[in-house]
Parts: structure tokens; sequence; C-alpha cells
């Protein structure tokens, strides 16, 4: 039966209402209902759905007519309620976007003209591209995107050399900008160190000690992993030290690698003995014996987060802050449990503790590779699950549980297993409460090693600051709950492990030698470009993972997302003609 | 070629279109400005050339109306007949400095409003708004659809006829479009802005014309309640603006964007005349009661030249009125409609400021490589009409330009330049 409401001189426009007829018409018990103005076309249109009646007809153009089709009057005054609600309701949902999306370059640009740096995060076999026009209209780039040729990698620093600008990365990981916080990095307060790192885990670990230890970090300026290596030359590491140099607002630079290829170190080292600024350096896998001029050479990442606090604050540089008592009550072995299974998501951090156990083992302390492992020997196991073999078509360990939980599990099925050693790397990009997310599978292993009569030991440290997404207290709490041993540097952590299997490593008390003046004449000079980005706060075109613009929105960091996708969606012949037409 | 680069000649294009002063001059019977329509039996149509078989219903109903209006035939039954057999002639609407909207449907004594650029002396023509309803161009045929023709031929346009006579100079239609757009009109979805500064203008005109008083009611009737009345001006506008940045005949820019129902075709100012075409989408929308999704005749008509010249869809957060047709979010959604639209363009319109985009111009000049290389399809606002004949409007939507087109244009000019 059809029921007719007239709402006299109620104007709406027709698209209104049709999203409201759409609306009304998911009630129950209506067979169909129509809301128009009473217009003399819009009454054909109700004739021909069947909804003509009197009422309708005797209404005027400016009347709202509502034709109800059902069996059920009663629903009558549902629909008028429902009408009146909507009407009063239409200011539709407002989630209003703080900043620009936009998809050309051209477009980024326009939108942001003040832009400084490109974050680019695309595939890999673009990204060369990609880094390339961000080069092109004078923007430094911060490349977190892996898979790029080692060629590209030296073309493109050398291309941003000669004008002015930094490539920071490939497959760089993390940078903080005068406290913004680029991809995976940790909310550090600000301060009078600088570091330039070819590590990301490396630059997280040393900025959150230093947080930690109440000083702050000017800059963190990520390099990529190969900067270092014989082609490249450490083009970006040596431009980011100048920067540094020149930026009065730090004090101590610190330098985070792993070894670097002969000539490069020498080059590096007599970069930095050259500087007017004490440095601090660690190179991964060196033992040092002395600090050298202004130049002081840590072992562990720890340390050279302690050396430069230290420096900051005008303290006297200790001989060594490695070693410590790191023994353990009540360890309660049984007889083969004798191994250490370190499951680390951050690549720096595992081998550092590969470091460390192959050092109290006495097989030295170079880091090797094999399918992921950096240390497996007697049992002995690191692996960084970070590691392109376990990261295929999965998402990153610091992101995602599951393959650690996996690892965690198998380990504590191990007879030999004494100690599983965990990293929880907090900040940006990783997940928001890892602690709960393994915790079941902790609670599982200990439990399944229990039923065999072992007792397991878990030995983690957190790598993060109070600022961080999020809560480091609040992680640090929930381990030690559930009854891990909790350290607060990695170098600590692993040594607490090494101490219940009965094993240490000797650490060096390190002189303070003068430093050999090389006699070569460095420019430490750098360009308007690299001093600008030093000096200011960064405008940030975010080419890639939306989830990177976080960290940007939350310091109030300008910036424009890029929702980039392949050139002519990957066709390759139109990517061909299109770079014909130019 | 003989400019220096791509970017160069596309600027070269943007320039004629920026510098276009395209006047309403005149209306007047189709045959007058199209000769190819006093040989025998033919019919103008919308988009690219398609055969009476191909034809989706909507334009098969408006080739049946046309029939009955010229004359030609007496029934419906008859007139398809006629048509199936070949003894009517098509030509795309585009092929004779025309366009139409939906079928796209014009015949030798339909009025047709002329557009003059006086930049270029070219001129373009397309047929009058019958209003919303049982309409020709929907491909309604009714007798109440004969009769509404035929007083458009007798009354209506003869009327606006004289009354523009009486104006010194025609009507400047970028002076009208540039008020309109502050007021909230797109141009294709919302008209009724410039219509009624339409109705401003020409009613000082139409009191002077001499003619029978219940007739004149009736047009000013007519014109008031018309609220896209505007719309075939404004096309005929566009079309005018871009055959004369046509004449370039280098660069990627679009010059037409056109839908037969069958197929999308598209020219680029590199390749002059030629078409390239692709199977046309569907378009999504809101629809009346008692219709569906389903119902939704394939995109048709050459009004998506207001989109090629930088309004309609590519325009939406220009009307307020009428964003919700691209969403549940509004304002917001329009907003990022537009801005997604100035990504594949070379540049914006300073004559046509919008006030609700922070007073940028209306996008300018679609560059086919930007579309290719983002993958961002034109938007296009349209109605949607029934698949079946005679069923009219059901519904109102957007629908996207295939990007095929672009790709099919961009690799032909590659190869017209000896590229490739």
């Amino acid at each position: 039966m059809l029921h007719t409401i007239i709402k006299k001189n109620s104007y709406q426009d027709s698209i209104n209402l049709m999203l409201l007829t759409n609306s009304v018409s998911t009630m129950e018990g209506l067979n169909k209902v129509q809301i128009m103005m009473a217009t003399p076309a819009n009454k054909d249109i109700f004739n021909t759905a069947g909804l003509h009646t009197p009422e309708l007809e005797a209404a005027e153009s400016n009347d709202m007519a509502i034709v109800v089709d059902t069996d059920d009057a009663s629903l009558i005054d549902k629909v008028l309620e429902k009408v009146d609600q909507y009407l009063k309701d239409q200011s539709i949902s407002n989630k209003k976007q703080s900043f620009e999306t936009v998809r050309t370059w051209d477009k980024a640009v326009d939108a942001l003209p003040g832009a400084n740096v490109a974050m680019i995060s695309v595939p890999g076999q673009y990204a060369a591209d990609e880094a390339d026009k961000a080069l092109d209209r004078g923007l430094h780039v911060f490349l977190f995107s892996d898979n790029v040729s080692i060629e590209d990698e030296l073309r493109l620093k050398q291309k941003a050399h000669d004008k002015g600008l930094l490539v920071m990365g490939p497959d760089c990981g993390t940078g903080i900008l005068d406290g913004v916080p680029f991809a995976f990095a940790n909310v550090v307060n600000k301060g009078r160190i600088g570091i330039v790192g070819a590590s990301g885990t490396g630059i997280q670990e040393v900025s959150t000690i230093i947080d930690r230890l109440g000083e702050g970090v000017s800059h963190a300026i990520g390099t990529g992993g190969r900067d270092l290596k014989d082609p490249i030359g450490a083009i970006t590491m040596m431009d980011g030290i100048r920067a540094l140099e020149n930026h009065s607002q730090t004090e101590i630079i610190t330098i985070i690698s792993k070894p670097p290829a002969e000539h490069v170190r020498n080059e590096v080292m007599e970069l930095l003995q050259s500087l007017t600024k004490p440095v601090v350096a660690v190179f991964l896998g060196e033992k040092p014996e002395q600090y050298v001029g202004n130049v002081y050479q840590a072992y562990t990442l720890a340390e050279t987060a302690y050396i430069a606090v230290d420096l900051a604050k005008g303290n006297e540089v200790k001989p060594d802050y490695n070693a410590g008592d790191f023994t353990v009550a009540n360890t309660d072995l049984k007889e083969g449990q004798r191994t250490l299974k370190g499951l680390y998501s951050g690549g720096t951090l595992a081998s550092e503790a590969a470091i460390l156990i192959s050092d109290a083992l006495g097989l030295g302390t170079h880091i090797k590779n094999e399918e992921g492992y950096v240390l497996k020997h007697e049992g002995h196991e690191v692996v960084d699950l970070g590691d392109d073999k376990y990261t295929q078509g999965k998402p990153h360990p610091m992101i995602d549980p599951e393959t650690r939980s996996k690892f965690i599990e198998e380990a504590g099925a191990d007879a030999s297993t004494a100690v599983i050693l965990l990293d929880f790397v907090l900040g940006y990009g990783s997940h928001d409460d890892m602690a709960s997310a393994l915790l079941p599978s902790i609670q599982k292993a200990v439990a399944t090693a229990k039923e065999d009569g072992r007792t397991l030991h878990v030995v983690a440290t957190v790598c993060g600051t109070k600022n961080d997404p999020q809560s480091y207290d609040g992680h640090v709490k929930a381990l030690k709950e559930a009854g891990i041993i909790v350290k607060e540097t990695n170098n600590e952590a692993v040594r607490t492990a090494l101490s219940i299997v009965g094993l240490e490593v000797e650490d060096y008390e390190k002189k303070h030698v003068e430093g050999e003046k090389s006699g070569k004449e460095f420019d430490l000079s750098v360009s308007d470009e690299i001093a600008a980005l030093v000096s200011d706060r960064p405008r940030v075109i975010n080419v890639g993972l939306k989830g990177f613009t976080d960290a940007l929105a939350d310091t109030g960091t300008q910036f424009v997302q890029y929702d980039w996708r392949p050139i002519a969606g990957g066709n390759a012949r139109m990517a061909k003609i299109l770079s014909l037409l130019k | 070629m003989k400019y220096n680069s791509m970017d160069e000649a596309n600027k070269a294009v943007i320039d004629k279109i920026t510098g276009s002063a395209p006047f309403l001059v005149d209306v007047v019977p189709a045959k007058e400005k199209v000769k190819e329509l006093n040989d025998g039996k033919v019919l103008l149509h919308a988009g690219p050339p398609i055969k009476w078989e191909d034809m989706t219903g909507p334009m098969q109903g408006s080739c049946i109306g046309a029939s009955i209006y010229e004359g030609w035939a007496a029934t419906p039954e008859e007139a398809e007949k006629q048509l199936a057999s070949g003894e009517v002639k098509f030509i795309p609407c585009h092929h004779v400095n025309a366009v139409g909207p939906m079928g796209g449907i014009t015949s030798a004594n339909m009025p047709v409003f002329v557009v003059e650029n006086r930049t270029d002396g070219n001129e373009a023509y397309c047929i009058m708004n019958e209003g919303i309803g049982k309409v020709l161009r929907f491909g309604a045929n009714s007798q109440e659809v004969i009769d509404r023709l035929k007083w458009m031929q007798n009354v209506l346009g003869p009327t606006i006829s004289k009354a523009l006579k009486l104006t010194e100079d025609g009507l400047n239609l970028n002076v009208m479009i540039a008020k309109a757009i502050t007021m909230g009109d797109e141009f294709h979805q919302r008209n009724i802005a410039a219509s009624l500064i339409f109705l401003k203008e020409i009613s000082p005109y139409i009191v002077q014309v001499e003619m029978d008083d219940n007739d004149r009611k009736d047009v000013i009737q007519f014109l008031a309640d018309t609220d896209q009345f505007f719309l075939n001006i404004a096309m005929a506008t566009a079309k005018a603006v871009m055959d004369a940045a046509r004449q370039i005949e280098e660069g990627t820019v679009v010059t037409a964007m056109c839908r037969n129902g069958k197929d999308f075709g598209i020219r680029i100012s590199g390749m002059g005349d030629e078409w390239f075409t692709a199977p046309v989408n569907t378009p999504q929308g809101l629809f009346f009661t008692g219709y569906s999704q389903e119902d939704a005749n394939p995109d048709i008509g050459d009004s998506a030249i207001t989109e090629t010249f930088g309004v309609g869809g590519m325009a939406m957060i220009a009307a307020p009125g009428v964003t919700r047709f691209v969403g549940a979010g509004g304002f917001d959604d329009a907003l990022a409609t537009s801005n997604e639209m100035a990504e594949i363009c070379v540049s914006q319109n300073s004559n046509f400021t919008i006030p609700t985009w922070d007073f940028q111009g209306a996008c300018l000049g679609i560059d086919a490589r930007k579309v290719v290389e983002t993958g961002i399809e034109p938007v296009i606002n349209t109605g949607i009409a029934h698949k079946k004949a005679g069923m009219g409007q059901v519904g109102a939507g957007t629908v996207r330009a295939p990007k095929e087109c672009f790709e099919k244009a961009l690799e032909a000019y590659a190869i017209k330049l000896g590229l490739i």
C-alpha cells in the first residue's frame, strides 16, 4: 500500500534526496520508497516507479515528497523520523587530512615548493629512477628502497655530490633530521651529538641510549650499508661528516659502520682526524685497543653512546665501557644446556651479538652471514631475521612477529638451548606492541623446556625511548613480569647471556694516544644545500609508503605524500614511448 | 616538429585555449550550418563513428524520434525499418563542427546554437537542451517529445535567434562561464547558475522581440524551468575552443573526448582528426527508485567535450552542490577529484578561477602522456540513460575515460614522429 508524506516548502537538492532514498530503502518492511521534490518531471518518475498518489499530484515543486510502498503502516512514522534525522545529520563526516596527496613529481613540488628531502620507498627496480628525479629537482634523497645496484648507487651518489646533495641510502632504514624520525627511527631528544651511520639499527641503538642517558641527537644521517664499501668510497659518509662539522649545534660527531674497505677506512679516518670536533667511531667487528687524537673508537654500540655522552658532558672518557658484572643467580642449567640462541629483528644488533659471542668463544670478531645466520657455531646461533632470506614475501620481523615466534618455539624445544636472546626495537615503523605479540611463544618455549626439566633463560634488550610511539617502560615492565631478564643495552644483554653459560669477553683498557696528522689538507666546506639541510627542519616529499608520514605528521613537519605507482602501470612499452615523447 | 619539445608544443595548445574568445551569436536550423544535412536523410550522432546496428538503445530511440520529427516516417516501426535498411546516413557531430549530448542525434531542422570563436573565426554548433524527463537525447520519441522539438524549432529557436541579433555583439561566453563557475557550476552536471545568467542576459532582448505574448511567456517559462539549458551552450563553447586548439597540430593535449555508447574516442593535438577508441565504461552513480546499475546504458554523448575543456568532472570542486555524485565523502572527495585531475593537466586556466579551490584555475589541457604515466583516467560527470530506448534518464554519476585510448594515441603519435 502506498503512503505519502509531503513536507511543504522543504527544498533539498536531488542528489541529497537520492542518497536519502538509498538510506531509507535499507529499512526493513518497505517494498519501495522514493523521495524527491514534487516537480512535474519528478512526478513522472514517481509514476514510472509505480509510486504515484493523489497527494503527490497535489504537491508543488517546492515540496518534498516521500512515497512509501509498505504493508506495515506503522513504519511510516519511522520513515519520517529517519528522514528528519538524515536531514539533520547531513553534515557528512569530515575526516580532514592535514596533508596533501599527489600522484606526480610536478604536483609534489607544486604542493610543497620549499621541499628539500625526498624520502623514497618504492620497489627497488624503480628506486634509482625516482632518486634521479628527486636529485634533478634539487632534493636530498633518503632512499629506503633496497635492491638498488651498486652501479646505480655509485652514480646517484656521485651525481648528488656534484650537485651538493646527499643520498642517504639505498637500503637506509633509519634517519633523524632535526628531531624528525625517518623510516624506522625513534623519538630521540634533540641535542649536541651528531651521527652518521651506515647501519639502521646501529643508529637506533646508539641514539636511544644517548637519549636514555639524558643527552640528545642533532641529526642522525643514514648512508646505506654499502657506503663504506669499495666502489662507493664513503661518499655520503664523508659529506655527512662535513655537514656535522659545519653544523654549530653539533658538538660531538659519531660514526657507525661495519668495517670499511681498507683504503676507505684510511680516508675516512684521515678526514675524522682533521676535524675540529671530537669523534666517536664504531666499526663493528673491529676491537680497538686505543683512542687516537680526537677519534675515540668504540667496540660496541653501547660504548659508542657512552663515550659520546661523556664527551658531550665534558667528562673524562673512560678506558672501557663494556665490561661489568653480568652474572645471573641460580642459572640452574641441566647437563648439555650450553648454547645461546640470538633471535634478532635488528640486523646490526644481531651482528653485535655475533661478534661478542664469537669473541667470547675465542673465534675473533669477524662478522659473517650464512643464510641469515650471523653466527652458527657448535649449537650457538645468532639469526638476523630481517635478512632477505626471511623477508621474502613476508613483513620485516620488527613489524610482524610470526617468523620470530616460530624460531623462539624451535629454540625452546632444542635441549641444548640455555638462553634465548631477543631484541625489541621500538620507534616509528615498528610493531605497536611486540612484547605482547611475542610473549605467548616465549612462554610456550619456557613451558616446553620446563616439561622437559630444563630452565630456559630469556634475555632481552629494548631499543627505544620514553617518547617513542610504543611505551618503553611498558615494554620493559611487561617483559620483566614475564620472567625475562631485560638489559639496558644489547651489549649488556649479550654479556648476560654469555655469563649464564659461563662465557665472558675480555676487554681492552684503551689508552689515549696523540693522533698522527696525515698532513693532507681536507676541504671541510659543504654546499649551501647541505648546510641548509642540517640548519633547519626538513621539508619532505614522501614517495611511497604512506606509513612513514606518521612520524612527519606527529613532529609537525611539512610534507606532501606522493602516492607513487609504476610509470604506465609497469607497461614497459608505454614507459618507453613516454620517455621518447619529451 | 616545429617545437623544441613536447612541453613547448603543449604550451602552444593551451595558449590557444586560454586565448580563445567564444561568443554565442545565433540559433539556426542545423541544416543552415551543416551542409551535409541537406543531402537526403542524414543524422548526426554523438561520439566516434558508429553503425546503426552497433548503437545502444537510447541512440536508436533518438534516431527513430528524429526520423518522425523530420517527417521521414510516420511510425516508429517505419522509422526503424528505414534506419536499419541503410537509408539514413550517419555522421559524427564532431566531423561537422558540432557536438550533441547523450545520443547527440541532430537532424536538419533542429535549431542549433552557433558559437563563434572570435580569435580564430571558427564556429561550433550544438542542439538546444530539451529539459529533463522524456527527451529525445535519452532515446524517448513519443508524441510529447516530437511536439516539444517542433515547438523548439518554431518558437524557442527563432525567439532566441532574434534576441541574440538585438545584442550588439552576441553573448561573451568566457565571461558567463567565469561568473557561473564562482556560483557553483561545473558545466556538466550543474548548469543552474549559468542558465540563470543566460536568462538574465537574454530576457531584456526577448521582451523586445515582436512575437505572440503567450509564446513569449512559454519561452521565458521554459528557460526558467530548464536548469541544464546552458549545458548545450557550454558544449558548443568547448567545441569551438578545442577545435581552434587543434590547429597547432603538435603535442599531446587531448582536444576531444566523446562516446557513442559503444566506444570512447579521443583526439590529441598532434594527431589531428584521428580518433583513438576503446570500449566505453558504464557510469556509476545514484539512481532513481526502481532503477539500478543494471539498467544503466554504457557511457554516451559528446558532452565530455566539457571535461576536455577543463570543466565538468575535472572541475568537480567548483560545484559543491553536485559533489556527492563522486562518493559519500562529499566536499573532500570533490577536492580530491579535482586535485587528482590537476595531476594529468598541463596547467590551470586563469580565466576560470574556482573560489572553493582557493581560487586555483580550472584544469587546462589534459596531457595524454600524464594520463598514461599515472594511470589517472579523466573523470566525466554524466547523466545515466536507461539502456532501453525511450526510458529516458535513470540516474546520474561519473565515469572514467578508458586509458587505452590515450595509450593508442601516444603510440600513433610516436610512430608519426618517427620515434619508434
